[in-house]
């Protein structure tokens, strides 16, 4: 163009780009701000369900009770033969024990595998990650057999004994990640000092590792909160339900009467979670994009 | 002697639960189902050898075999390239220059923390009830729903809408394989005048490729293995007419409900050689669309 010098043409072009960044800006919030709507809709659809009467539930879109029944919530809790008080204490102990056998016996054999030498070393490695392939439904029926001829069926042991023996590669694989991490030097500079091997685990790498605990221990967590297969395969007396068990017997006996009070539980069910989620969710989020983790 | 086992003593005293777990429940198991699967065992009497006839039967014979092979296969196809591009999608809009993006991430990433909650696979038979919401939203622009969860035209595509909702975690990977792409890329890409649509395929997709793959694998796998879902939403069955009956709810129902152990193990078989079998195949096929960074092609 004549008459603009260099300077003004390439102010001028910036200032375009500058423009078309901010409107790309703009259409990417609209994107993002509908979509997470719609991601989040049925959660607080529910969450509104729970506390409004049962005819008004089906086909209200609306998120806002016109009055609101929180004794959906008391209703929901005995409106099993069992309260959901034993429910909750059930998935309480089983998570708890079956948290801590995980980190326990997983970072054990990922802190072998990352900084220990032994015989045999990589062919056990290789098995180990082998099974982080096979899916579950491959030995579900013969553990089942194993366990109901120890008379495990009908207890926790089936649910539990297995996280302490490191049953979830996952984890493993996760630690190994992050054990190799560290600087080997620690290890060298302790083992001159006199360290035992558990020394070293104990006072150099757990304490190093925290990071890498919690999220195991929080996915261990939310894992072994919602699951269902195992429950459903191994337990059979109401009274030994896990919370989604129970919520499921919501729907298989009466469901047909009592929106509210299941919505309710559904929700207090989840409740766990989500806190985990809101306090964790740096952890949960790095730990997915380390190790591709569900 | 001694020297050699004082060396390994503390990796195989670290490693012991596992070596114990590994043989009692995964090893041990494995080669106890592979046995199961050529005899007739129903728990109450003692393994029956017949051979391949657990096998044959489901090949010749087993219906409701084929049927759930076509609903997995069904589901698989669909959810899966389905859930892979939102994903994508969403992960590309968040990518930089957005701010709150950790908001976005947190409540992206929410349902599927959640998704494999009977909470949520119950909220889901809700909402795709003929009197639901979704129906309720479909009137709203004068439309008339279906019953999706009576009629196996349908309700398959209730599943599917439930693991595309579950988006968030190959998001995540995502964004992290959109991190590592340089910007310098796109900068010289512009100067050459390349459109958004000619960046996305020239430089996005190739250099995206090795992340693209590993969700796919990972997203396939956990597709093929599905199971609280379809559980809760079929009533514990398949129903409609099957429309449901995922392999493992029918793997769950013959050992379960019908004590048929063996027949079971022999359809666990089948479904981990399926498994084997695609992520064989997408790993040959990668090698003709994935390259990595370090290697020359």
């Amino acid at each position: 163009m004549p008459g603009q010098s260099t300077a003004e043409i390439a102010h001028a072009y910036r200032q375009e780009k500058a423009r078309r960044a901010r409107r790309l800006a703009i259409l990417k919030h609209v994107f993002l701000i509908l979509t997470s709507l719609v991601m989040v809709y049925p959660l607080l659809w529910m969450l509104a369900a729970s506390l409004k009467p049962d005819n008004q539930i089906f086909g209200d879109l609306g998120l806002w009770p016109s009055e609101f029944h929180w004794e959906n919530y008391s209703k929901g809790w005995n409106a099993l033969p069992v309260s959901f008080t034993t429910f909750f204490w059930n998935s309480t102990v089983v998570t708890v024990l079956s948290v801590v056998g995980n980190v326990v016996s997983c970072s054990f054999a990922a802190y072998a595998f990352a900084r220990l030498e032994f015989s045999g070393k990589t062919i056990w490695f290789a098995l180990m990650m082998m099974t982080l392939m096979i899916p579950y439904h491959v030995v579900l029926i013969p553990q089942y057999i194993l366990f109901l001829n120890l008379g495990w069926v009908d207890s926790y042991l089936p649910l539990i004994v297995p996280k302490f023996l490191a049953g979830d590669a996952f984890f493993i694989f996760l630690m190994i990640q992050f054990f190799r991490q560290l600087p080997r030097e620690l290890d060298e500079a302790a083992m001159i000092d006199g360290c035992s091997p558990f020394k070293i685990y104990w006072a150099i790498i757990m304490p190093l590792s925290l990071p890498a605990m919690a999220t195991a221990a929080i996915f261990s967590f939310i894992w072994t909160w919602e699951d269902f297969l195992g429950p459903l395969v191994y337990l059979n007396d109401m009274k030994d339900y896990t919370v989604p068990l129970a919520l499921r017997s919501f729907i298989s006996t009466d469901g047909v009467s009592q929106y509210g009070p299941m919505f309710a539980m559904s929700i207090l069910s989840i409740l766990p979670i989500l806190l985990f989620f809101l306090v964790f969710q740096r952890l949960i989020i790095r730990g997915i994009a380390m190790s591709g983790l569900k | 002697m001694q020297k050699f086992f004082r060396r390994n003593l503390a990796g195989y005293a670290f490693l012991s639960p596992w070596l114990i777990g590994f043989f009692l429940l995964a090893i041990g198991p494995i080669l106890a189902s592979l046995y199961l699967s050529f005899t007739k065992y129903n728990v109450v009497r003692p393994p029956q050898w017949i051979g391949l006839d657990n096998y044959a039967y489901m090949v010749q014979f087993d219906q409701r075999f084929w049927k759930a092979l076509q609903v997995t296969f069904q589901f698989v196809v669909i959810s899966v390239p389905l859930k892979l591009i939102f994903a994508l999608g969403v992960a590309m809009a968040l990518d930089k220059g957005i701010r709150a993006i950790g908001w976005y991430r947190a409540l992206f990433y929410l349902p599927s923390i959640l998704g494999g909650s009977i909470a949520v696979a119950i909220l889901w038979r809700q909402l795709f009830n003929y009197d639901g919401v979704i129906n309720s939203i479909l009137r709203l622009f004068g439309g008339d729903g279906p019953y999706w969860l009576a009629d196996p035209k349908f309700s398959l595509w209730t599943l599917i809408v439930l693991a595309i909702w579950q988006f968030g975690s190959p998001m995540l990977i995502f964004l992290a394989g959109l991190r590592a792409i340089p910007q310098e890329l796109y900068e010289a890409a512009e100067i050459d005048a390349a459109g958004p649509v000619k960046k996305f395929f020239a430089i996005t997709v190739p250099l995206l490729a090795p992340v693209i793959f590993f969700n796919l694998v990972l997203q396939m796998i956990e597709a093929f293995k599905s199971f609280s879902g379809a559980f809760i939403i079929s009533g514990g069955s398949g129903a409609p007419l099957d429309s449901l009956l995922f392999f493992t709810v029918y793997l769950y129902n013959e050992a379960f409900s019908f004590l048929r152990m063996g027949y079971a193990s022999a359809l666990a078989w089948v479904l981990l050689l399926i498994i084997a079998a695609f992520t064989a195949i997408a790993f040959w096929t990668s090698k003709y669309w994935v390259h990595y960074e370090n290697e020359r092609g």
